[in-house]
């Protein structure tokens, strides 16, 4: 391409993200503008088509950025090139939304017509002011008998101080306003800047490993221009490479020729190591490199901690290649290796918040194949031993004996939960319940109200949403962020099956509601663990002091029903079955415990 | 060797709450060109699997057989003999469920030569009964009993469930003695178990279905061993009870590792070392065998190892167990050869015991044969 063409198409490119809460309509917006400018045929086209993971169809919601490529005939008569990437809305995946604005010029905020602001909403509108992007407001799901585009419209001058009069009001499932959202698109939506002739610039905004294709990373050209058997080097680690093949996705990927200034796109040079591209890094060329690199990422720290066992011994080190490659595109996720009595070896992995922890867990068990066993999470306690020491533990079973410990601190978040006016009252007596202090209310309009409480963050790990969730019928939304550690009365309390202390099921947990958590624990596991050959006590307790059991009775019975027209595969079949059962289960002591059980302690709701 | 037939009619005229049978609501059924079709299927399957012996068992099974009209059903049992060569004294059963068959259709299957009847009462209580949703009442089980012996049938099976969602013992002890009071020869009774794709197991999973403990069902069990006992049934396999000779010869093949044709909808054959299984969906059934193909959904040759499993595992649910002579002349080495370790873990584990001439399964492992059998599959990896 001529250096005149260059600049005249970068003045024809539009970068923009959706941001929005969860669920507010952002992957169905993305569905409409691509049947709008793609080539997609309606027979490609799927729901919720850039949700390309099984489990973000499965669950309705995006868990990973997605950016595709496409091209728009606007009303002044010329094609735009559009590079639009849709992000997830959970706070959990944060990450992935402010990876995806650095590499925009701007943003569709999308607000749902019927729940107007939420939580998230706001925090991605703060993301984006961040990233100097122009926002464009756009009211969608106006075809619900409960919006009230009015009243949203009027939340977004009065909370986010954006002009009322510039929101779109549209339905992405109905394909109202779609032509209008395009215009702003291309009216409003700075064109990229950067010189297409500087040497190259470009910043990876995420990446993914593919087997026979080694590390592909999805770039953003700021400056310059890249092009296949170009050598290029990574400027956090200088390592260089040659690169192979270069394209967009549309969404499928294509080659191209050449990616320059405002593309945003991938890149595959044989990289083989997955260490070897961090995302947030800067690529320019190896003989011409650019002066400086791009800011990058603010790395975020994960705050839920647990431990991830291979169920079969033999895959620790599957595992681990499995971790490593999920790091690649999902930077906020740690890990290193430990060790337990119970379970052997595996890892201790830190992670955003639970459903992150959740979706990470899953996906190694799908796409990797290897059964997990995943223990109770835990957040960083700050122990000060009696001799003066301070440690840090994220595993419960790190704590020091009792006599050892002179006080003990625990994470705090600031909590702030957005609910209409009748909720009010449900969502601070949770609080409280969660050990929650009370700092500020306000009223947002004459129906919203934003409650903020200061409460551990071990609260929020174990059921806070999904209690707030029922108690508010879905209506509240919440958001958090950590704001350091306060002294709790926090001791460890252990779980015995059989008389055999198991190290994995120890959890840390507040003295005063530790009776409590102690007995729905050990009703919990008893209902778990399948019977065995003989009776299994179940026992929790703080320090040498039982203070919960129950008893798993010994197995009375297990013979095969009706032998029906001569079916032996099926017997064969639920035999088979029932060894394959055992084998997921590990012997702990001589009492065979299920995956399950080692979550069990955190899933409990006491209004049960 | 292989003398064995086993026919299914997939027609049941109300659907219990437990089954997953293959069986279908009989209403608006193309059930005569059901017949044709079984009727086909014979003919090729003799054709392709020719007969190594006469004929010595045939069990017509569902479904409800006698759902079927008395000419259909004769249609369907006269077939039998035009298209496989029976043995003088052929073990003919056919299941009945109590109130679908009367004198005229007792006396047309006993002229086709039925012999053996398994009458499925499953219980005797009236709330049961309807809990599980089968349709008859449990007089209707003495009525067939009577005609059926007064058609001359004489050989009959009843068949017993315990475990039932709310069973009580006294509940299950009556219906033991209601049917050992009856002229009969043999029981056969299961426990209950939840299979998906049924009723039950909606209402399990919806938290609307009491289950009894493991303890109940266990006691119920031991109360049936010794009251059957006391009754002058002979328990010769885990869930079935025979008064003096009156074994299923039937069964005793599947138990015993024998080979057996297998007709009709989702039926399931053991010919030439291949475990075939028939598609089940009628549609799918009879499209095959209208174009003349034998309607196999899927053909699994059972490997040598296999077999060793399976004749451990049907064999151990017979009172006599696994004979060691058998065993080595089938499999040339002994069972501790071919199971390492297994036998003896079981025997220690007080599961499993040893005569000079066989293995079998001790009071304590019949409970909990799962387990037991669970160790003789080889590991799959
Ligand atoms: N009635 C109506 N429903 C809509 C509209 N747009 C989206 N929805 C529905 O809202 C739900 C969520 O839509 P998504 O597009 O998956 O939302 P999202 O913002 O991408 O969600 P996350 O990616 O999980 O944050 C789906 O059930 C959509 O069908 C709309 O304009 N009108
Ligand atoms: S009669 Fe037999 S086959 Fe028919 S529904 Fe009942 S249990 Fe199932
Ligand atoms: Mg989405």
């Amino acid at each position: 391409m001529k250096p005149e063409d260059r600049i005249n198409r970068r003045d024809r490119i539009r970068n923009f993200s959706i941001i929005a809460h969860i669920d507010h309509g952002k992957s169905t917006l993305a569905d409409r503008i691509l049947e709008k400018t793609s080539a997609l045929t309606s027979r490609e086209m799927q729901d919720q088509m850039l949700d390309a993971m099984d489990l973000e169809r499965e669950r309705g919601i995006t868990i990973k950025l997605n950016a595709v490529q496409l091209l728009y005939k606007a009303e002044d008569g010329k094609e735009y090139i559009f590079h639009l990437i849709d992000t997830p809305g959970h706070v959990d995946f944060a990450y992935e939304v402010s990876r995806s604005l650095a590499a925009c010029e701007g943003a569709l905020l999308i607000v749902d017509a019927a729940q107007g602001i939420e939580a998230q909403t706001l925090a991605n509108v703060y993301l984006a002011l961040d990233n100097d992007l122009e926002i464009l407001p756009v009211i969608n799901k106006i075809d619900l008998p409960s919006a009230e585009p009015d009243r949203v419209r009027k939340e977004v001058e009065d909370v986010i101080g954006l002009p009322g009069e510039d929101c779109i009001p549209a339905s992405a499932k109905a394909g109202i306003g779609i032509d209008e959202i395009l215009e702003a698109v291309v009216k409003k939506v700075p064109a990229p800047s950067g010189d297409p002739e500087a040497p190259l610039k470009a910043m990876i905004f995420d990446s993914l490993y593919d087997p026979y294709r080694g590390v592909i990373v999805y770039i953003r050209i700021m400056e310059g221009t890249v092009k296949p058997g170009e050598k290029i080097k990574m400027m956090a680690n200088d390592k260089q490479f040659e690169v192979q093949e270069i394209g967009v996705f549309t969404p499928k990927p294509v080659p191209k020729e050449e990616l320059t200034v405002g593309d945003v796109g991938y890149m595959i040079a044989s990289i083989k190591n997955v260490g070897d591209s961090q995302v947030g890094d800067t690529v320019t060329h190896a003989a011409k490199p650019t002066a400086e690199p791009m800011p990058g990422y603010r790395k975020l720290n994960p705050m839920v901690f647990c431990g991830l066992y291979p169920v079969d011994t033999n895959n620790y080190t599957d595992l681990r290649e499995a971790l490593e490659k999920l790091e690649l595109n999902d930077s906020s996720l740690q890990f290193e290796a430990e060790t337990s009595q119970a379970l052997g070896f595996g890892f201790r992995c830190g992670f955003l918040g639970l459903l992150h922890m959740e979706i990470i867990q899953e996906r190694i068990e799908r796409e990797f194949g290897i059964d997990l066993i995943t223990t109770a999470p835990s957040v960083i306690y700050e122990v000060t031993k009696t001799d003066g020491e301070v440690i840090e533990i994220d595993n419960p079973s790190e704590m020091p004996d009792a006599q050892q410990v002179d006080h003990v601190r625990e994470p705090y978040v600031k909590a702030e939960v957005m609910v209409p006016n009748e909720y009010v009252g449900p969502v601070m007596e949770l609080c409280q319940r969660k050990r929650g202090d009370y700092l500020d209310m306000k009223y947002l309009d004459e129906n919203r109200v934003n409650i903020v409480y200061e409460i551990p963050l071990s609260e929020i790990v174990y059921d806070f949403f999904d209690a707030l969730k029922s108690n508010t019928k879905g209506y509240a939304s919440f958001d958090y962020e950590l704001i350091g550690y306060k002294e709790s009365n926090l001791v460890k309390m252990d779980i015995l099956l059989n008389g055999e202390k198991v190290d994995a099921l120890s959890i840390i947990v507040h003295r005063d509601s530790a009776y409590d958590r102690g007995k729905i624990i050990a009703e919990k596991l008893k209902n778990l663990i399948p019977r065995q050959q003989f009776e299994v006590p179940v026992q929790a307790s703080i320090g040498q002091k039982i203070i919960a059991r129950s008893t798993i009775k010994a197995m009375r019975k297990n013979v095969l029903a009706k032998c029906y027209g001569g079916d032996i595969s099926r017997k064969r079949k639920l035999l088979e079955k029932q060894k394959e059962g055992k084998k997921r289960m590990k012997s702990v002591g001589n009492v065979e415990v299920p995956q399950e059980a080692f979550m069990s302690v955190l899933s409990m709701d006491e209004n049960k | 060797m292989r003398k064995s037939i086993y026919i299914h009619v997939p027609f049941c005229e109300q659907i219990c709450h437990y089954c997953d049978f293959n069986k279908f609501f009989l209403e608006n059924q193309p059930v005569d060109e059901y017949i044709d079709l079984t009727i086909e299927e014979m003919k090729h399957t003799v054709k392709k699997y020719p007969q190594t012996n006469a004929v010595e068992t045939i069990y017509v099974g569902g479904g409800t057989p006698t759902s079927l009209t008395t000419e259909q059903l004769q249609r369907l049992l006269e077939a039998v003999p035009k298209h496989f060569d029976l043995a003088e004294d052929v073990e003919w059963t056919v299941e009945v469920n109590p109130g679908s068959a009367g004198t005229e259709k007792f006396a047309m299957m006993r002229k086709a030569g039925v012999n053996r009847l398994s009458i499925g009462a499953q219980t005797f209580d009236p709330e049961l009964l309807k809990a599980i949703n089968r349709d008859h009442k449990p007089e209707q089980v003495e009525e067939t009993v009577r005609l059926a012996l007064e058609a001359g049938i004489q050989n009959l099976s009843v068949d017993l469930m315990f475990g039932l969602p709310d069973h009580t013992m006294e509940q299950w002890k009556n219906t033991l003695r209601r049917a050992v009071s009856l002229p009969i020869t043999h029981i056969s009774a299961y426990s209950l178990k939840i299979e998906p794709k049924t009723v039950f197991y909606q209402m399990m999973n919806k938290g609307k279905l009491k289950l009894p403990e493991q303890e109940l069902e266990a006691e119920m069990y031991a109360f049936m061993l010794k009251f059957l006992k006391e009754s002058g049934f002979d328990a010769y396999e885990i869930s079935n009870f025979a008064r003096g000779e009156a074994l299923s010869r039937h069964n005793l093949a599947y138990w015993n590792n024998d080979e057996y044709y297998g007709i009709g909808a989702g039926a399931h054959s053991y010919v030439e070392g291949l475990r075939i299984r028939n598609h089940g969906p009628l549609p799918k059934y009879m499209k095959s065998v209208r174009e003349k193909k034998l309607p196999y959904l899927e053909i699994h040759e059972v490997t040598f190892s296999e077999k060793m499993e399976e004749e451990m595992f049907m064999g151990l649910r017979k009172r006599l167990g696994v004979s060691k002579e058998r065993f080595e002349a089938r499999y040339g080495q002994t069972v501790q050869k071919a199971f390492p370790g297994v036998t003896e873990d079981l025997k220690k584990a007080g599961w499993l015991c040893e005569t000079p001439e066989r293995f079998m399964l001790t009071e304590e492992g019949i409970l909990l044969g799962n387990e037991v059998f669970e160790k003789f599959l080889f590991a799959s990896d």
